[in-house]
């Protein structure tokens, strides 16, 4: 099928040299016939890394624009949905072998963004509907908006980039499930000491209202220690039961029903249960965990209708099936070689993993321990049953409230955000281009189907693509992502993303379209599987070779004029800087102390999360606080938010004199320089003098001037944006938080690691050899 | 007597070998059938993983055999099939149960790759080392049977010559 030439807007714009550089001068003929947008010659202006020293942008890195024409461009989904890594796709496998960059997606599909539900009239290219033909099979051409059949174009996802709409019957292998929520929570000693049971309550009590579900929502708790503990919540019962079962190696459920009661029918037995949950166990001493069994059983109430179970864990699982061992040597934790232990050392929780994504039951770990708990095989459990992992190190309500503040926080997100049940995701791509590897929480059940029991909508995942025939005699590609899942109100519902990409045949023209952030992201995603497959050392020298290897082939392939220096196009300077900043990050470290725990949990939020907070965690923003002006402020809903310049994390940049907020995704400090303009102490903090910062400060007081007005403005402005809550420090030198601090500074040395300067040099050595 | 030890190894090779290739057969169909998503990959590891030690240890029982019947080409023929093995078992991913294959991961397109590879390549060896023995068991038994009959008509004619000195 002939693809229509297509009509523009606007005449393309004569081509015209730009001043001064090499690089525009090898832009193919196809790019320019097609209209230029004035970025792509920006994008390959070629940057000297070792002169030019103030690479970063003042404001966050947006995603590159696909080269693509107005009407097509406008087609696309939000880059913070569907993102890839080229936004210009290679011809054929040989040629993107040679530009030495992974091809990959990233989706963020369940984000909370309002769907645009309706289709618009707007014209449509004949080019798209040739590709989105490929991916509608006959039976699928019900228009469920106009209920006719046929006429491709005018479907709604195909004009729209994200689109959702109800699924017919066809589509639900049972009826709809009802919201299920299951709280499995340890009881032991340990436990009970953290105080993290008198959290939890207080917070389902005040969220209980705003459970997503419908008047079918069911609830069930199991408390255990060394033996399970099920709570009858039967209608009519004048207060909760509780059944103990200590046959741990063979785990029945004491009653058929009542364990999951309905929860608007019970719900003063419910709130009876939660008020009375923490004085039961107010005096215990039982310091062993059945987590494993306590597992089972869970599993064991949920398999016949679904659901989500929230399992809170605070110490190593001793006693019964899935007792672990601690494995960690504190020894070897700033070995300079290999670390081990990265992966799991039993496949139980993995095994248990399965059989709850089979029965379409989502398991979230909350993981609240001082101690070493072998994240590396708890982790599992929620990671191939698409669930999610929370992790409060050194939790204690006394001695650690900025956890606590932050783990209320996060709770009252987990309970009231929006949730899917029995989901399933299949990422289509134009017949050539194949998927290869996943990464995220789920299950591959076959080569483009990932089993996801919940979609929640902090959930990020990434896949590498390879392209098996060439590209040859297409212009563009396209890549849908369709997500179907039954709402918490029991609707079978398809959300649909599109995304649409330029191919190219030339190689200058992928290293215009490159994302460095996103390459960045899978770079981070495929390194933790090389870090447990192989080894940490092994990861590390890949992600270096990823940057060498890139640069080496720009250098040779795109660039004519040979210049001395450490040579890269505008798009990929920032990619030397967040290599380093990977190798830098705790996931990835060797040389500085790092709990086992830490470094998995790092891990696997590095293939969590969703780009846009991974790249927050990989190299944090830094910002100068003290002199905060209106200027340049974003005016949202009537509050003036300052927006400082993003700075470079170099001791460098801070001063004595000021203080400065570091944003690192999950957590944040508040720096204050030694000689801090006294103005800034008396009217953000609250204190007289430098002397008088508490240790332990985590909350900025409310006071009423113009300075903390702004400075709080800014600190919930840059919360409001992420769906966790970032944790505040306020540090000062004596502070013990301001090792973790300093070893955000990516640029600079440190005993185990070279600075960035000294990075470039070891780049353009490998590249010039 | 017929038979010696080394022909009877080779005859009881030769039937092992067969199922052998069997099991190599079964892993090919296996693998494709995940390719085409027209199984689960969990309830085909179920089905996978069983087969994978008592392969190995047919392998093994052939080299211990072939080792005690002297049978030096055919034994070192087999030792590189037989290290790998070792070498594949031992990297294995952590399992409780014995076998290779975990459904979390066999999925990835370049394991799902090496496996099949892995398939074809079992099937090529396992279908020559069945023609080899076909041979060997051939040869050897037509060099005892030689040798009986020579030996036969040795003493044919030493009972000729007897009767004839009677």
């Amino acid at each position: 099928m002939q693809a229509a030439t297509q009509p523009y807007t606007q005449a393309p714009q004569p081509y015209q040299q730009p001043h001064g550089g090499p690089g525009p001068a090898q832009l193919s003929p196809s790019l320019a016939a097609m209209s230029l947008q004035s970025s792509t010659p920006e994008a390959l202006r070629v940057v000297n890394l070792l002169q030019e020293r103030n690479l970063l942008p003042p404001t966050p890195i947006p995603a590159p624009a696909p080269c693509l024409p107005q009407d097509l461009q406008k087609l696309n989904c939000n880059p913070e949905v569907f993102r890839c890594t080229l936004t210009s796709i290679p011809q054929t496998q040989s040629l993107l072998n040679k530009a030495k960059m992974p091809l990959g997606l990233l989706l963020h599909p369940f984000k909370d963004l309002s769907v645009n539900t309706s289709p618009s009239v707007s014209a449509y290219r004949k080019s798209i509907s040739h590709h989105c033909t490929l991916l509608f099979p006959e039976e699928f051409m019900y228009n469920p908006v106009s209920r006719s059949y046929g006429e491709p174009h005018k479907r709604p996802e195909v004009q729209n980039a994200t689109i959702e709409f109800i699924a017919p019957s066809e589509y639900m292998l049972r009826p709809p499930q009802p919201a299920v929520y299951l709280f499995v929570l340890d009881v032991s000693h340990n436990a009970v000491e953290t105080g993290y049971l008198n959290v939890f309550c207080q917070s389902l009590l005040e969220n209980i209202n705003a459970l997503p579900g419908d008047s079918r929502t069911k609830v069930g708790f199991i408390t255990f220690d060394s033996t399970i503990h099920f709570y009858n919540l039967q209608e009519g019962l004048s207060q909760p039961q509780m059944l103990i079962v200590s046959d741990i190696e063979d785990i029945f459920l004491p009653t058929p029903d009542s364990l999951l009661v309905n929860l608007n029918e019970c719900k003063e037995l419910v709130q009876d249960l939660l008020k009375s949950l923490p004085n039961l166990f107010e005096k215990t001493m039982e310091t062993q965990s059945a987590l494993g069994s306590a597992l089972q059983a869970a599993f064991k109430l949920l398999s016949p209708t679904g659901g989500r179970m929230s399992v809170f864990q605070t110490q190593l699982p001793n006693l019964g099936v899935g007792a672990l061992q601690s494995r960690e040597d504190p020894n070897q934790r700033a070995s300079a070689k290999d670390i081990q232990h990265l992966s799991p050392a039993t496949d139980f929780y993995k095994k248990l993993a399965l059989d709850c994504s089979g029965q379409q039951v989502a398991v979230d770990l909350f993981l609240l321990s001082a101690q070493y708990c072998d994240l590396a095989s708890l982790g599992c459990i929620s990671r191939y049953s698409a669930g999610s992992v929370y992790y409060y190190p050194s939790y204690h309500h006394q001695h650690n409230p900025a956890q606590v503040e932050r783990f209320q926080k996060d709770l009252k997100r987990y309970l009231t955000r929006k949730i899917g049940f029995e989901a399933v995701m299949r990422i289509r791509c134009t017949k050539g281009l194949s998927i290869h590897t996943f990464h995220g929480n789920f299950f591959v059940r076959s080569t483009d189907l990932l089993s996801l029991p919940n979609v929640n909508p902090d959930a990020g995942f990434a896949v590498q693509m390879s392209i098996e025939e060439n590209l040859d005699e297409m212009q563009v590609v396209s890549f849908q992502a369709a997500l179907l899942y039954t709402s918490s109100k029991g609707e079978r519902r398809i959300r649909v993303h599109t995304l649409c990409l330029p191919v190219v045949s030339s190689l200058s023209d992928i290293f215009s379209g490159a994302d460095v952030q996103a390459i960045t992201g899978l770079l981070a995603c495929m390194a933790v599987d090389r870090s447990v497959t192989a080894s940490l050392s092994d990861a590390r020298d890949a992600m270096t070779n990823a940057a060498i290897d890139s640069l080496t082939s720009y250098r040779q392939s795109v660039l004519t004029i040979q210049q001395p220096g450490l040579l890269a196009p505008a798009c990929l300077r920032l990619f030397p800087l967040f290599i380093l900043a990977l190798l830098k990050q705790k996931a990835f470290r060797t040389g500085t102390s790092t709990r086992l725990d830490d470094r998995v949990f790092a891990m696997c939020q590095l293939k969590y999360q969703p780009l846009a907070y991974a790249m927050l965690m990989i190299h944090p923003a830094l910002y100068r606080v003290d002199d905060l002006t209106d200027e340049g402020a974003l005016n949202i809903n009537e509050r003036t938010i300052p927006q400082p310049r993003v700075l470079q994390l170099s001791v460098e940049k801070l001063s004595r004199e000021g203080a400065f907020l570091m944003d690192a995704g999950i957590v944040m400090y508040l720096w204050i320089g030694r000689n801090c303009h006294p103005n800034f102490l008396t009217q953000v903090l609250g204190v007289p003098s430098y002397a008088a910062v508490p240790d332990n400060l985590y909350l900025l007081p409310e006071l009423d001037t113009a300075e903390s007005q702004r400075t709080r403005a800014f600190i919930g402005w840059l919360r409001d944006q992420r769906p966790f809550y970032p944790s505040l420090h306020v540090i000062r030198d004596e502070s013990q938080l301001k090792a973790s601090f300093m070893q955000n500074m990516i640029e600079d040395r440190t005993e185990s690691a070279l600075s960035y300067y000294e990075f470039l040099l070891h780049l353009q050595q490998q590249i010039s050899k | 007597m017929a038979f010696t030890f080394a022909a009877f190894c080779y005859m009881l090779a030769l039937l092992l070998t067969a199922a052998l290739i069997f099991f190599a057969i079964w892993h090919i169909i296996a693998f494709d059938e995940l390719k085409t998503d027209y199984k689960n990959p969990i309830d085909q590891c179920n089905t996978l993983n069983p087969l994978v030690l008592p392969e190995y240890l047919i392998h093994f029982f052939f080299c211990v055999m072939f080792f005690c019947a002297a049978e030096w080409l055919t034994l070192c023929l087999n030792l590189p099939l037989l290290a790998y093995h070792v070498w594949r078992y031992m990297s294995r991913p952590v399992m409780s149960c014995p076998g290779l294959y975990d459904p979390t991961t066999i999925m990835n397109a370049d394991i799902l790759a090496y496996c099949q590879k892995e398939g074809w390549c079992k099937l090529a060896f396992y279908l020559l080392s069945f023609f080899y023995y076909l041979y060997g068991y051939g040869f050897i038994f037509t060099s005892c049977s030689s040798a009986l009959r020579i030996n036969d008509s040795h003493r044919a004619l030493v009972f000729y010559l007897r009767m004839s000195n009677m």
